[in-house]
């Protein structure tokens, strides 16, 4: 009977019998997409991916979005979970269970890629009799694989700068991996997107959702904006070409409504959208989590906000915005810009008391939507999941990075196409040209100003601000940065975050980032 | 030579020193196969005997066994025998796995608890029979549903996240500790009325032949047998009791409310009703129960049986809970073959209905605004009084609480399970050498679980939906072989005794839930079929134990276990162990003290090991889960299900547990004060932690590896007492006191390195989690901010002490500082008898427990008393704290719950024999859960993982029960 000890599972499989199955492959591959957007094998919870903290709150958006907005002025939130204000007071530490779970996320997803590239190396798919077309799908689905990393390997950098870096090439188990410095892992991005860029589908060329060449280029196109940042050298020549490269595969603004604008953010935001490069999808029915798209809908809906029509059951009271970020617009109405969406009725423009306090100070914004154009709930009847696709990359942020890279210095490009892609941006959303700049007006402070209007809540804004110098500098403001209610500076070590400590205890070649020692 | 010898019969009574007779004893005829036991009336026959000189054997539990030489004359005689009480209770049998021993023989630390000592009152559950009766053994019920668990510890557990169970074995059977899906109880399905004892083993040399499930102590019930007497024995019994609620949380009263909500958010006065609603009085009940057994026992032509029936209905306090069971128990114990093979059966098998109610309803009944009415006439929602959000197309308000009552009379989640555990022991002496025994015993726990939790459209909780539907069952089958040979020989030429045993085990355990969609009242489906669960792990075992004792005073024992699980790559696991024992009183010196009468010397050795991890059985494999539909990803216009590689360690492997424990037996006056005193020290290494790895080097954030120490030292002591004993009179008292300490050691995967693990999930906020593993805590340590005062006692609210003087009070401001486990538990019980009449009671004292109090910490301020939409009541403590806003991770909520429970209070009343002298009656009233003294400020201090959350009250009930006998 002692080969009854070698009992393997009844449900679900091992690595050996999932790859010898090619049809097994793209729900793999789809694991690794669904890391963004899920936080497990049970909607909405039920078998989380990562423990150790809330299964909802782990959600791999919930946590990049709540980093790239809440530590600025384009939003403040209102519970009290802990460590959540740390965020917006910009005084956490490598205590913080935030700090601690958007890390462990990050590596959780490059750790399923490392996995899944791991087990589709040349070798590995010839010893499971992969070939022909199936060969050809499977190098497709591991460059997206390959990009899918990159872009979390992008996040870390980002974020905590010197990182862990492990590949497909390092082992399961117990082991301690070294720590790469914010260059190298800069490095190991930029080759990683030009190495797969030729495998890769052609720009507009996949199924909806999944990565194509243009999703590298708007990586490789974010990565060198950002690199005075990361490695101290300027790129905008290298940021212009991959924006054209990304422009010229066919990407368009729709122009045709009063409504062009607000429609890229409802539950129909997957049919008829020519300008998103890539989303992260949710469906009210087959994609629940408590994180992504749900957490940001329910969370900014609170007040005297009708839920039913954001084609949701409630509100969870959540997130507001300051007045700095409410004085981006001149016209706070939504009768000129249309991007300027706010719920004022029953909300006090001014934060007096500290944003725990009471959701009805700060505005809240109406722009994520659980309705379709014609104003149905999405799929969900009962209305607690969404169907609204979150626009991770879309073709607005790479005419607003073309036209900063032409204003830095950038080769390439010019100064005329530049204010011809910010206008044309500004024609959506003043639909015409009433809104329209001269080149004059088309300035480097401008740029991150109209990167807020047009991006907010998109998760871009803390990573814009540390490029503009604003993130820590008492030169810039808004309410109750720093936790004090007019603003204050921080210190400059808050533009990244401390390695967690449980990563520290956990792997001692790691050393704890400046600032936080 | 052949000679037809002359037989001759004897036949008589046996009867107790006070001359009442012993059914069941055993009457041996020395040096022969012949032997037969007494009847009802305490009658024995011995026929066919040759003549000559015998030595009769009158063997009978707690009394002394006794020799009496007799001659055989041919023809019919009579004999009276008299027995001698044992006070010590040295020749009693204990159970020790596969097999028994006498205790005088055993050299580890054991506790017996037989049906007298037992917990009277309503007991639907074995657990709560012994609660409080042994030293190092802590019982905390898992709350007062009906047929609610216990959370059982036997010296404080040695685990971290690997179960801390101990292993609970049931007439030879094993049984898993895994949850039985719509059951809130693995041990409610044996009927505790047929409960004869509990043997509780507790350090490594009483363990160890359990191997590698035994690091957290082992529990082997026995159920009453029947008796070989002719005459059919009936017996029955009916308890009847009434519960009443222990008490409230402390809330704002109607009025009080209103002031709060016009003080504090007067732009929502407008929602306040004008009811004055207690709502904690409309959740609860006076709850009746009722338990009924009959037994049937006696022989039939030398087949020993007992079946006994019980039936029992329970009702909860928290309104709509009830616990329904009907159990069979039977066992058979025929010998065949000249009694050279002795046959046990056993059977017990039970259908047990529960109704759960959701205890959600608890902290409702806590937070509604008692300004509104249970009822509002038109209301859409069955009636019930519900906050209402007119912009919704369910027409309720989302987050607003629900009616507490409609919570629990609109839900219908009850489940049916039907449980078998059966087995055959066939013990089989051999006929050329009856000392050689040889035993197989195969053993069954089948279980079957079905159930639903249905809404209808209109309830408050469902409507969303349209009501809900959900149906989920449950299959185990767990099976075991065990065969073993065991040798007892007494060596009278060398004054030695040989008891050896070895033999093989296995046993499989198996476990199937189907997946079900969510549908709504009208059949639509809400949600899709989840993945289902099936799963299976094999234990496989060798074990071998010899007992040699010497002139009766050094007692040497030496076991050894090989276990082979499927659960590790590397399946096995050796677990030696090794006790001495040294019988001082039997030496000259002392043998002759009529002070002292039994002093027994106990050391022990030994590892064992622990495979349980919780809900895991490949924890070392690559597994890959599919994911459920509604956690699918969209491709294209297709959503494709997932395909998860999970985490896992290749090397995973035994935990192991070193246990040293020192003991030492003593009875006073033949035994009429008898105790035990016990330390030990436990040490764990290799713990089966779930810590949190490199990030980057395994497949998720924590994974279950081989991670750790834990320490854990303790003192027990055990006394009880014949205080007084006259024919008349009789006082017994029993008192034990544990001392417990379990310390984390070591945690880190990093030598040198301290991390921590947070745990201890709390109600309120997202996460928020109030407890930490850490090195120099015990496990679950509470880890909060330090409140600071003000000069009347008042907690400031936000002002905490800045440990790393950073300005700032942020997460590494936490400090660790008490613990949910007792450092001190002790109990007390005494029982009187005068003529006809018993008393008896019991209390309990836990020492140095703590308690975190999350509903003052949840709802204990004035943050979220009023929403836009709904208003939410706070409870009473907000009037001393004055906290507007949450301040959950405040040590001002960690109190101390040490505590005295009187845990039963009976009056008995023997009315002899009635009906011309056939019947006998016996009336029992019992009060349970009398009362509680203690500082802490919530209902109740004693709550297992230390967080007073949602917890079921234990309810006070009494009860009336009658015992017939014919």
């Amino acid at each position: 009977c002692t080969k009854d000890l070698n009992r393997t599972p009844l449900v679900g499989s091992t690595s050996a019998s999932v790859y010898a199955d090619f049809n097994n492959y793209k729900s793999v591959l789809a694991k690794l997409y669904a890391g963004f957007a899920i936080s497990g094998q049970t909607g909405p919870a039920g078998k989380p991916d990562i423990s150790g903290i809330d299964e909802g709150t782990s959600n791999y958006l919930r946590q990049y979005w709540q980093w790239e907005e809440l530590p600025t002025d384009e939003a403040l939130i209102t519970w009290t979970d802990a460590g959540l204000q740390d965020l917006h007071n910009l005084d956490w530490t490598a205590d913080n269970p935030f700090v601690r779970t958007m890390y462990q996320r990050i590596y959780y997803q490059i750790s399923l890629c490392n996995e899944f590239i791991r087990e589709t190396t040349d070798d590995k798919l010839a010893g499971n009799n992969i070939t022909g077309d199936n060969l050809a799908t499977a190098h497709v689905y591991v460059a997206e694989a390959r990009f899918l990393r990159a872009l979390s390997y992008w996040h870390a950098m980002d974020l905590y700068g010197n990182v862990p870096f492990v590949t497909e090439k390092d082992p399961v188990g117990a082991f301690t991996p070294k720590q790469a410095s914010r260059k190298e892992v800069y490095a190991y991005v930029e080759s990683e997107l030009k190495a797969i860029e030729g495998t890769l589908v052609a720009a507009r060329g996949n199924e909806y959702a999944r990565v194509d060449q243009a999703c590298a280029w708007t990586l490789l196109a974010k990565l060198y904006l950002n690199a005075s940042v990361y490695i101290g050298e300027d790129h905008s020549t290298d940021v212009i070409t991959y924006c054209n490269k990304v422009i010229a595969a066919g990407y368009s603004i729709n122009l045709d409504s009063v409504n062009s604008y607000k429609n890229l953010f409802l539950a129909d935001n997957n049919t008829m959208n020519n300008e998103v490069i890539l989303p992260i999808t949710f469906d009210g029915l087959e994609t629940k989590s408590y994180g992504g798209m749900n957490f940001i809908i329910h969370g900014m809906i609170g007040g005297s906000m009708p839920s039913a029509a954001f084609g949701v059951n409630g509100g969870w009271g959540g997130m507001r915005v300051t007045p700095t970020f409410v004085s981006q617009f001149t016209d706070i109405t939504g009768a000129t810009d249309r991007r300027a969406m706010f719920w004022t009725d029953g909300q006090s423009r001014e934060i007096p008391n500290d944003p725990t306090k009471d959701f009805k100070q700060g505005y809240a914004l109406t722009k994520f939507r659980n309705v379709d154009r014609a104003g149905h709930q999405g799929h969900d009847a009962t209305g607690n999941f969404v169907d609204t696709d979150f626009p991770m990359f879309r073709l607005a942020d790479v005419y607003l990075m073309y036209a900063e890279a032409v204003l830095r210095g950038g080769g390439g490009g010019n100064a005329a196409t530049a204010l011809q892609y910010v206008n044309t941006l500004r024609q959506r959303a003043y639909h015409g040209t009433s809104g329209n700049i001269t080149a004059g007006q088309l300035t480097l402070d401008f740029i991150l100003a109209e990167r807020s209007r047009e991006l907010y809540w998109e998760a871009t804004r803390r990573t814009d601000l540390i490029r503009f110098g604003k993130q820590t500098s008492a030169a810039y403001l808004w309410a109750w940065k720093g936790g004090t209610m007019n603003g204050a500076g921080v210190k400059d070590a808050y533009n990244i975050l401390p390695i967690p400590s449980a990563d520290l205890i956990a792997n001692p070649n790691l050393v704890q980032n400046d600032g936080y020692k | 030579l052949f000679t037809y010898a002359q037989s001759g019969s004897i036949s008589g009574r046996v009867t107790d020193d006070t001359g009442q007779p012993l059914p069941g004893a055993t009457i041996v005829v020395a040096g022969t196969m012949k032997n037969t036991q007494t009847d009802g009336t305490g009658s024995y026959k011995l026929s066919g005997l040759a003549v000559g000189n015998f030595t009769l054997e009158v063997h009978y539990i707690g009394y002394h066994t006794l020799q009496q030489p007799v001659t055989v004359t041919g023809g019919a005689q009579t004999l009276d025998l008299k027995m001698q009480t044992d006070q010590q209770g040295l020749n009693e049998v204990v159970v020790i796995g596969y097999g028994a021993a006498k205790k005088s023989d055993v050299t580890g630390s054991i506790t017996t608890i037989s049906t007298k000592d037992f917990n009277k009152g309503t007991v639907t559950t074995p657990d709560q029979l012994i609660v409080g009766k042994v030293a190092g053994v802590v019982l905390t019920s898992n709350g007062g549903a009906p047929g609610a668990g216990s959370t059982i510890r036997i010296r404080g557990g040695a685990s971290l996240n690997a179960s801390n169970d101990p292993l609970i074995v049931v007439d030879g059977v094993p049984i898993d500790n895994n949850q039985i899906v719509g059951a809130s109880n693995i041990l409610s399905f044996i009927n505790p009325n047929d409960i004869e004892s509990f043997n509780i083993l507790k350090d490594a040399s009483a363990t160890a032949i359990f191997g590698s499930r035994a690091s957290n102590g082992v529990i082997l019930i026995t159920t009453k047998k029947g008796i070989a007497s002719k005459k059919l024995n009936v017996n029955f019994n009916t308890v009847n009791s009434l519960s009443v609620k222990e008490g409230e949380v402390k809330v704002l009263s109607a009025d009080q409310f209103r002031t709060a909500i016009k003080a504090h958010n007067p732009n929502q006065a407008y929602l306040l009703g004008d009811a004055n609603t207690n709502w904690q009085d409309e959740i609860y009940q006076n709850a009746f129960a009722t338990d009924n057994n009959l037994s049937l026992s006696g022989g039939i032509k030398n087949l020993p049986y007992r079946l006994a029936l019980g039936y029992t209905n329970q009702n909860g306090i928290l309104r709509t809970s009830n616990l329904d069971r009907q159990s069979v128990t039977l066992n058979l114990n025929p010998k065949f073959l000249d009694n050279h093979l002795s046959v046990d059966v056993s059977f017990k098998g039970a259908t047990q209905k529960t109704r759960f109610a959701d205890q959600g309803a608890v902290n409702a009944a806590v937070t509604f605004d008692p300004t509104q009415p249970v009822y509002k006439a038109g209301s859409p929602f069955g009636g019930y009084f519900e906050w209402v959000d007119t912009s919704a197309a369910s027409g309720i308000s989302s987050l607003a609480t629900r009616n507490p009552v409609s919570m629990l009379e609109l839900q219908h989640n009850q489940a049916r399970v039907n449980r078998a555990i059966g087995n055959v022991k066939l013990d089989y002496s051999m006929h050329f050498l009856p000392e050689l025994h040889a035993v197989l015993n195969l053993g069954a726990d089948y279980s079957e679980s079905k159930g639903t939790n249905t809404y209808p459209a209109y309830a408050g909780n469902a409507v969303i939906n349209g009501g809900q539907y959900i149906a989920y069952s449950q299959a185990k089958q767990n099976q075991l072989l065990d065969f073993y040979f065991n040798y007892v020989k007494d060596l009278k030429g060398i004054r030695s005794h040989i008891d050896a045993t070895a033999g093989y085990s296995y046993q499989d355990f198996w476990l199937s839930q189907p997946g079900y969609p969510t549908l709504n009242a009208k059949g639509d489906t809400v949600s899709t079929t989840p993945q289902p669960v099936k799963t299976q792990n094999t234990l496989l075992s060798y074990f071998g134990r010899v007992t040699y004792s010497y002139n009766d005073k050094y007692l040497l024992t030496g076991t050894v276990r090989r276990d082979g699980s499927s659960r590790f790559r590397q399946h096995w696991g050796t677990f030696p162990s090794v006790a001495f024992a040294w019988r001082i009183a039997q030496e000259g010196f002392l043998k002759d003290s009529k002070v002292l009468s039994d002093l027994k010397l106990r050391l022990g050795y030994g590892i064992t090991g622990q495979q349980d991890i919780l809900g895991n059985d490949y924890p070392s494999l690559p597994v890959y889960t599919p994911g459920d539909n509604t956690a699918a990803y969209q491709f294209g216009k297709d959503f494709i299900t997932t395909l998860r590689p999970e985490g896992y360690d290749a090397n995973i492997k035994w935990e192991q547990t070193t246990t040293y424990n020192a003991g030492l037996d003593f009875g006073f006056l033949n035994g009429r004060i008898a105790g035990a005193i016990d330390y030990y020290t436990k040490k764990t290494s290799d713990l089966i932690s779930q810590v949190t790895v490199a990030s980057g080097s395994n497949l998720t954030n924590q994974i279950y590896t081989n991670v750790g120490n834990i320490t854990t030292k303790g003192l027990e002591f055990t006394v009880n007492a014949g205080v007084v004993t006259t024919k008349d009179f009789t006082w017994n008292a029993g008192f034990n006191v544990s001392y417990n300490k379990v310390e984390i050691t070591n945690l880190a995967l990093v030598k040198g390195n301290n991390p921590i693990i947070q745990v201890g999930g709390i109600s309120g906020g997202t996460g928020d989690m109030v407890q930490v593993h850490k090195v120099g805590y015990a496990p679950f340590t509470f880890f909060l901010y330090n409140q600071v005062y003000d000069k009347n006692g008042k907690p400031i609210e936000g002002a905490y002490i800045d440990h790393n003087g950073d300005s700032s009070i942020t997460a590494s401001d936490l400090v660790p500082n008490k613990s949910p486990n007792p450092k001190v538990t002790m109990g007390f019980n005494s029982s009187f008898s005068y003529k006809a009449w018993s008393l008896a009671f019991s209390v309990r004292a836990n020492l140095g427990n703590y308690l975190y109090n999350n509903i003052n910490s949840n709802f204990g301020t004035y943050a979220n008393i009023a929403a836009p939409l709904y208003l939410t009541n706070a409870t009473s403590d907000v009037l001393h704290t004055q906290f507007t806003q949450s301040q959950r991770m405040s040590d001002y909520y960690l109190e101390n719950a040490s505590f005295l429970r009187m845990d039963n209070l009976s009056i008995g009343y023997d009315f002899g024999k009635l009906i011309g002298k056939k019947v006998d009656l016996r009336a029992t009233a019992s009060a349970q859960n009398l009362f509680v003294i203690t500082k802490y400020s919530g209902v109740d201090p004693e709550i297992y993982n230390g967080i007073d959350d949602k917890f079921y009250q234990r309810p006070r009930t009494f009860s009336l029960g009658i015992n017939l006998g014919f």
